[in-house]
C-alpha cells in the first residue's frame, strides 16, 4: 500500500504541475476554466485515494460537492464568455 | 475462519492498488491532453473523458478498501452525479468555445456547424440593428422560422 | 397557470431515485429508514415541483444491462485513446464537427443520447438544435470521409440503442421498421 501511496502521490503532482501549467499559460478564459475544472478533478482524486489507503468515508461528500462545485463554475463562466460575447462589434 | 479469507484480501488490495494506479493515471492523462492537444475543443475530450473514468476507479477502489456493501451504494450516487454532470458543463464550455471561435479551422478537416452558426449570427445582428434588442442566445431556431420577417420591421 | 397533473407511475422512477439516494446518504437501507425516506420523497416532489420528464412508458431492463455494460467499455477505451492521442498525436490531431440528425423527437432522448455520446470515445457535443433534434458533435481525430460516416453511425447506432431501452412504442415501430426496410 505504500508503494501504491507514492506512486500515486507522484503522478497527481504532474498531473497537478499540467494542469496548473495550462492555467499559467491560457491562452483564453476557457482554457483555464477547462484547466481548473481538471484541477478540481485530481483533488477529488487525491481525497479518493486518501479514503482508499486510510479506509474511512469521511471525504465522500466533500467529494460529491467539489464535483458540483466544479460543474456550477464551468457552466456560469461559459455561460457568462458567451453572453458578454453577444454584443455586436466587440472584438 | 475461512482459509481462502487472507488470500481473498490480498487479492482485493492488489485488485484495488492497481485501480488506484491506474485511476490515478487517468488524471495525468487529462493532464498530458491539456498540455499537449492544439485547441480547445480537443482538450475538452481529454478533460472529460479520462476523468469520469478515473473516478470510477478511484471509488471501485475506496469501496474494495473499505470491504462493506453498504458504501457501495454511496459511492454509486457519487459516480452518477459526475457522470450526468461532466458533460453538461463540458457542452457549456464547447459551445460558448465554438461561439467564440476558440476554433483552429485548419484542424478541422470538416465542419458543419458553421453555416448555421454563421446564419444565427447574421440575423441576430439584424435583429439587433432593427428593434434595438437581442434574442436570447441559442434560439438560433429561430432563424429559419421566421426567416426575414423581423428584416422588414 | 396550469399544472398538469402527473400520475404516481410518472413520477415513481424519481421517487425511487431519491429514495435511493436517502439510503445512500445515510448507508443505511433497513425498512425504517427507507420508509421515512419515501416520506420525504413524497414531500420534496410535491413541495419542489419541476416539470415531469416525458418518459416513454417503457423500459426494458434486458436490454439495458448489456448496454450499460457496453457504455462502461466504451468509456474505459475513450480514456485511454486520449491518453493515446495526447502521447502519440498530441498537437497534430484533426477534428471535425458533424451534424447528425436524431429519429427522436423527444426530449429525453436527445439528452440522454448527447450524454453517452458525450462519454463515447472520440465524440463531443458542441451544439443541440431542438427543433429538428439535430446533434453538432465534435469529434476527435477524424481525418477523412470515412471517419465521419463512422462517427455519425456511432451517434445513431447509440440512440437506436437508448431506443430500444426506454424510447416510446412509437419511436420502437418506427426504428423496427427502418431496420427491417
Amino acid at each position: 500500500m505504500e508503494i501504491v501511496l507514492t506512486m500515486t502521490a507522484v503522478i497527481l503532482s504532474l498531473a497537478a504541475a499540467g494542469a496548473i501549467v495550462r492555467i499559467a499559460v491560457g491562452p483564453s478564459l476557457l482554457d483555464r476554466v477547462l484547466a481548473s475544472d481538471v484541477l478540481l478533478a485530481i483533488i477529488g482524486a487525491a481525497l479518493c485515494i486518501d479514503m482508499a489507503v486510510n479506509r474511512h468515508l469521511n471525504n465522500l461528500m466533500l467529494l460529491v460537492a467539489l464535483s458540483i462545485i466544479g460543474f456550477i463554475g464551468s457552466v456560469t463562466v461559459a455561460r457568462f464568455v458567451a453572453d458578454r460575447r453577444e454584443q455586436p462589434n466587440e472584438s | 475462519m475461512n482459509p481462502d479469507a487472507s488470500a481473498v484480501d490480498a487479492l482485493t488490495d492488489t485488485v484495488s492498488a492497481v485501480f488506484m494506479v491506474v485511476g490515478a493515471l487517468m488524471s495525468l492523462a487529462a493532464a498530458v491532453g491539456l498540455l499537449r492537444f492544439p485547441d480547445l475543443m480537443s482538450r475538452m475530450h481529454a478533460a472529460t473523458k479520462p476523468q469520469v473514468l478515473g473516478l470510477f476507479l478511484l471509488l471501485a477502489a475506496v469501496g474494495l478498501q473499505l470491504r462493506t456493501w453498504w458504501v457501495w451504494p454511496a459511492l454509486f450516487v457519487a459516480w452518477i452525479f459526475q457522470v450526468l454532470t461532466v458533460p453538461v458543463s463540458a457542452h457549456m464550455v464547447g459551445r460558448a468555445g465554438y461561439r467564440t471561435k476558440h476554433l483552429h479551422k485548419e484542424l478541422l478537416t470538416a465542419d458543419e456547424l458553421e453555416a448555421v452558426v454563421l446564419k444565427s449570427a447574421d440575423k441576430k445582428a439584424a435583429d439587433l440593428r432593427a428593434k434595438g434588442n437581442g434574442r436570447m442566445p441559442g434560439e438560433k431556431r429561430k432563424t429559419d422560422d421566421d426567416g426575414g420577417s423581423s428584416v422588414s420591421v | 397557470m396550469s399544472r398538469r397533473r402527473i400520475s404516481l407511475r410518472q413520477e415513481l422512477p424519481l421517487l425511487v431515485w431519491l429514495v435511493f439516494v436517502w439510503g445512500a446518504l445515510w448507508q443505511d437501507f433497513s425498512p425504517g429508514n427507507l420508509l421515512f425516506g419515501a416520506l420525504i420523497a413524497v414531500v420534496v416532489a410535491r413541495l419542489f415541483y419541476l416539470p415531469p420528464v416525458e418518459l416513454g412508458g417503457r423500459f426494458s431492463v434486458l436490454r439495458a444491462v448489456p448496454f450499460a455494460i457496453v457504455f462502461l467499455g466504451k468509456v474505459v477505451a475513450a480514456s485511454f485513446q486520449v491518453l493515446y492521442l495526447a502521447v502519440a498525436r498530441g498537437p497534430k490531431v484533426t477534428n471535425a464537427v458533424v451534424a447528425v440528425q436524431l429519429r427522436s423527437h423527444s426530449d429525453l432522448m436527445v439528452t440522454a443520447t448527447g450524454h453517452v455520446i458525450s462519454l463515447i470515445p472520440g465524440s463531443l457535443v458542441v451544439e443541440v438544435d431542438r427543433s429538428t433534434s439535430t446533434l453538432y458533435i465534435h469529434g476527435l481525430n477524424v481525418r477523412n470521409g470515412e471517419d465521419i460516416v463512422n462517427l455519425r453511425k456511432e451517434v445513431r447506432d447509440t440512440e437506436a440503442a437508448l431506443i430500444r431501452i426506454m424510447g416510446t412504442k412509437h419511436e420502437l415501430a418506427a426504428l423496427q421498421q427502418e431496420v427491417g426496410a
